[in-house]
């Protein structure tokens, strides 16, 4: 049953792009351990968790892929959803510090000693246990999701406003997660990390472990969102997308399938965050700037959104052009970033698969299988020529 | 005699040469070095004539005598101050402040007062000062009683209440005499009629007086103190109110002015212009520009290098926001999602573009001198700068009404905003009024960045910090019309500072996001949303 639905699931596309990650799962830990320095095969030490860390923000591209491309919830608060996971593991990567910390606390992280807490606050109960800290990492912004989602669509708070409300949100959470009261570490937030399940976080295997962890949860993020997308469920969201009022009037509840999307996309981001934290060895507020949220988008609006590769090509290539510039000329990379979302917006509405399907003669079959992946360009919104009157 | 003799001469030659400041030091010295020799009588005299000039240098004279620290230098009878330092006695000049140097005491000799003088001084010090006709001195003389609190003063005091005029300075010497009353032992109606004097004063000084009395006073008395002490506070707890209110107000009218361009562009284009915020940034740019300028060319008018900045600023982001329009929004109608991708795209290169330009450090704008400083209204405090601040988001708010409600572009828009395609049937050119909008929409912004200039930091962040504060305000308030605007930046505003006393100034911030994103839920369209029978939003 299981597979069935898998393969149905499974288009011919998403099926090479899980092939691809699989590989390089395995690809990248081989270069990086096996493979003898000198090689020009070998991969270097620092290059895992970097490349680590942009499978990570691919997740985060195609969390918010699923929410804006095939759902038209723009979304200027992914980074909450993504920080929210990631705090949810710091914190049971600070409860494994155990007494190794500066104070020698055996229960206290060190901020805490600092700020002299007495006893552990409440929520960072359970999160020396591994199950429940990941079960946190999925809990604590799906529940923020649906909360939020539950309100917001219901109350059909769409578009530019919805957007708005969202950046609210983030800027919220930033603001309170500064405050050192709140018990999380305030400004510096949780580092200083020593084991992740027993293994040393800073070891080259680990790393490569975790590599592998974040390429095959990509994967898996693959799959689930092909069998949304392809199933009738994906249907109605491109519908909603599309008429949101023609879909309700045809009997479909909108806000509930928003809220599903919406849903499964905050999970997706919480697990991006909860890989981050031990490839970068940090989470602090800064992870929940509004900037970050609209950074997001436009790695999917570079790949393409509206399709499963588009946030995962997007978000590597502007994040290795991040990596680049910030080093050779960081003056510059600002007028690159910017210019970028100017060029997107203007020039490739579908990002770089929309240039290739331009480029690529279309053949009659796979036209329609790719309509199938919501990549069929009439189903995207069709630019107007005059601008509609806010009400 | 020869003294006497000599204070004469000196005091025809000063009446005769008067005019020449240098001889009338003279004089002061002559009369001055008429302390030194003779009996106690002729100091008192001599005291008498000191007192009668009425010199600010005198008080501090008397007060060395009374310290006995004036001495006479033995070389040329000289009177000088002296006090101990290594290797004898540092003398200064009473009659300039001058430094003489350090004398061994074998050189000076001290001028000797008994307990009858010294009162005399004293009562000629408080005389001099708490008469002084000069403000400054006559409030530092109160405050000094009333820390003090000498009974020695009452007498004094109370010629000095029925002289004082100004409401400020006798109160303080009303609370001064009050405690010296309570000090003494005058009966006890005195005592009850000074206590209600002070609770009459109805302020925070008063209220600090009866606290510091409190356990000193009889205990007939305490009650009717702590009375007073609950009376006073609960008539500051209105002024607080009152003072959060004032201070509430001029955090709104900052968000008006840098929300209210916003909200014209949305209002009637639909679309969200991240860049606003740099239009602000812009604006407080330009006013530092205009300033260096005026410097170099006329610096006579850096006092109203302001007035030159407001319409330089408007004009310059009125063109860079037509140039952002034609350039770059017009291209993206009917995708607002999109426009607020290219605006927050743009807002990262102008940023780096006044960064590369400017430098990232802070830039200094000079605040004229109409602008500083602080004055106080009652019970209230506030600064020239944010009372001048709220008349001109007033005015910006009134002239931007009249703009639209009486010129033909306003009507032009606000055809456009309710019915953009009949508007444009009706031969409304909509793309220039679209132009147009934005240009007008950027240039209050830029206004608002001459404002804000005054009272943030001109860096190239300048713009990020309100960006999405403005955005709060138009949700909140809705779009299509100024006063959801208005009613919206007000509410934020004195919300926000009315709750910051209670939950600090970051969970008041929280607390408003998390109301505006309730209040949404509600009314998804703000508070003033434009009714329209279209489905679609």
């Amino acid at each position: 049953m299981l597979t069935q639905m898998l393969f149905r699931a499974l288009d011919k596309k998403a099926m090479w792009l899980v092939a691809a990650l699989v590989f390089i799962a395995i690809a990248i830990p081989v270069a990086n351990l096996v493979i003898p320095e000198g090689n020009p095969l070998h991969l270097p030490n620092y290059m895992v968790p970097l490349l680590g860390k942009y499978l990570n923000y691919a997740l985060l591209a195609l969390a918010l892929d699923l929410v804006w491309g095939y759902c038209g919830i723009l979304s200027l608060g992914h980074a909450a959803f993504f920080a929210l996971g990631a705090y949810a593991m710091g914190m049971y990567l600070m409860r494994q510090i155990g007494a190794r910390g500066v104070y020698a606390n055996p229960v206290l992280p060190d901020f805490m000693v600092f700020l002299n807490y007495k006893d552990l606050p409440w929520f960072w109960h359970g999160f020396d246990l591994w199950w429940f800290a990941f079960l946190m990492v999925l809990f604590v912004p799906g529940l923020l999701a649906f909360a939020f989602g539950w309100f917001a669509f219901r109350s059909r708070v769409t578009g530019v406003y919805l957007s708005i409300i969202t950046q609210a949100m983030t800027y919220a959470l930033l603001l309170a997660f500064f405050r050192n009261d709140l018990g999380l570490g305030g400004n510096n937030g949780l580092t200083d990390f020593k084991d992740i399940l027993g293994f040393n976080v800073q070891a080259a295997t680990t790393r490569a472990g975790l590599f592998a962890a974040s390429a095959l949860a990509l994967a898996l993020a693959v799959i689930i969102c092909s069998a949304i997308v392809n199933s009738k469920l994906g249907k109605v969201m491109v519908a909603v997308r599309d008429a949101e009022s023609r879909t309700r009037f045809l009997g479909w509840r909108p806000e509930n399938v928003k809220l599903f999307a919406f849903v499964v996309s905050a999970v997706l981001a919480g697990i991006a965050g909860a890989l981050y934290t031990p490839q970068v060895g940090i989470i602090n507020p800064g992870e929940f700037d509004p900037a970050n949220s609209i950074e997001a988008v436009i790695w999917v609006a570079v790949g393409g959104r509206g399709t499963l590769i588009g946030p995962i090509i997007g978000a590597v290539l502007v994040n290795a052009g991040k990596s680049v510039f910030t080093g050779a000329f960081p003056d510059f990379w600002l007028y690159c970033l910017g210019g970028l979302f100017i060029f997107v917006t203007l020039f490739m509405p579908k990002g770089i698969v929309g240039l290739f399907q331009k480029l690529k003669p279309r053949k009659g079959k796979e036209a329609s299988s790719a309509a199938e992946a919501g990549e069929d360009p009439s189903t995207l919104p069709q630019p107007k020529p005059v601008p509609e009157p806010a009400e | 005699m020869a003294t006497r003799f000599l204070t004469l001469i000196a005091f025809l030659l000063a009446v005769a040469l008067a005019p020449l400041p240098a001889l009338a030091q003279d004089d002061f010295a002559a009369q001055l070095n008429g302390l030194g020799p003779g009996s106690f009588a002729d100091r008192t005299k001599a005291m008498d004539v000191l007192v009668a000039t009425g010199d600010e240098r005198v008080p501090p004279v008397l007060q060395a005598l009374s310290d006995g620290n004036l001495y006479i230098r033995e070389s040329d009878g000289k009177v000088v101050i002296a006090t101990k330092a290594a290797g004898g006695l540092a003398v200064t000049d009473p009659v300039d402040g001058a430094d003489l140097g350090v004398l061994p005491s074998g050189e000076l000799e001290k001028i000797k007062t008994n307990n009858g003088l010294r009162g005399k001084i004293r009562t000629a010090i408080g005389k001099l000062t708490l008469l002084s006709p000069d403000q400054p001195t006559r409030l530092s003389a109160a405050q000094s009683v009333l820390k003090n609190a000498d009974p020695a003063m009452l007498e004094l005091l109370d010629q000095a209440i029925s002289a004082e005029a100004d409401a400020g300075i006798k109160s303080t010497m009303q609370m001064a005499r009050a405690v010296i009353v309570l000090k003494t032992d005058a009966s006890l109606e005195d005592k009850r009629a000074a206590v209600d004097l002070v609770v009459a004063q109805n302020n925070r000084a008063a209220q600090t007086v009866l606290r510091n009395t409190l356990d000193t006073a009889p205990d007939e008395l305490k009650p009717t103190i702590q009375t007073g002490i609950d009376s006073i506070g609960r008539t500051l707890a209105v002024w607080d109110v009152g003072q959060n209110l004032l201070y509430g107000l001029s955090l709104s009218s900052v968000l008006l002015l840098a929300a209210i361009g916003l909200a014209i562009t949305f209002g009637v284009m639909g679309v969200i212009n991240m860049a606003h915020g740099e239009m602000v940034m812009l604006g407080a740019y330009t006013t530092y520009v205009t300033q260096l300028v005026i410097q170099s060319v006329a610096p006579g008018l850096m006092e109203y290098s302001l007035a030159f900045a407001v319409p330089a600023a408007f004009l310059f982001t009125a063109l860079v926001g037509v140039g952002i329009e034609r350039g770059i929004i017009r291209w993206l109608y009917g995708r607002p999602l999109e426009t607020l991708l290219a605006t927050w795209g743009l807002s990262l290169v102008l940023q780096q573009l006044v960064r590369t330009i400017f430098g990232p450090t802070n830039k200094l704008v000079q605040p004229p001198q109409w602008m500083s400083g602080t004055f106080e209204l009652w019970n209230l405090s506030f600064t020239w700068n944010r009372l001048w601040i709220i008349v001109f988001a007033i005015a910006v708010f009134i002239a931007l009404q009249i703009i639209l409600n009486r010129t033909p572009l306003g009507l032009q828009m606000r055809a456009v905003t309710q019915n953009r395609r009949m508007a444009s049937a009706m031969g409304i050119r909509t793309p220039f009024v679209d132009a147009m909008t934005f240009g007008l929409g950027s240039g209050i912004a830029g206004m608002a960045g001459v404002a804000l200039s005054q009272i943030d930091n001109v860096s190239p962040n300048l713009g990020q910090g309100y960006i999405i504060d403005s955005f709060m305000v138009v949700v909140f308030g809705g779009v299509g019309n100024l006063w959801g605007t208005l009613i919206g930046a007000l509410s934020l505003g004195v919300a926000n500072k009315f709750l910051e006393p209670y939950a600090g100034a970051v969970l008041a911030k929280i607390a408003i996001l998390i109301l505006i994103i309730l209040f949404i839920q509600r009314r998804p369209r703000g508070l003033f949303a434009l009714k329209g029978r279209a489905v679609e939003s």
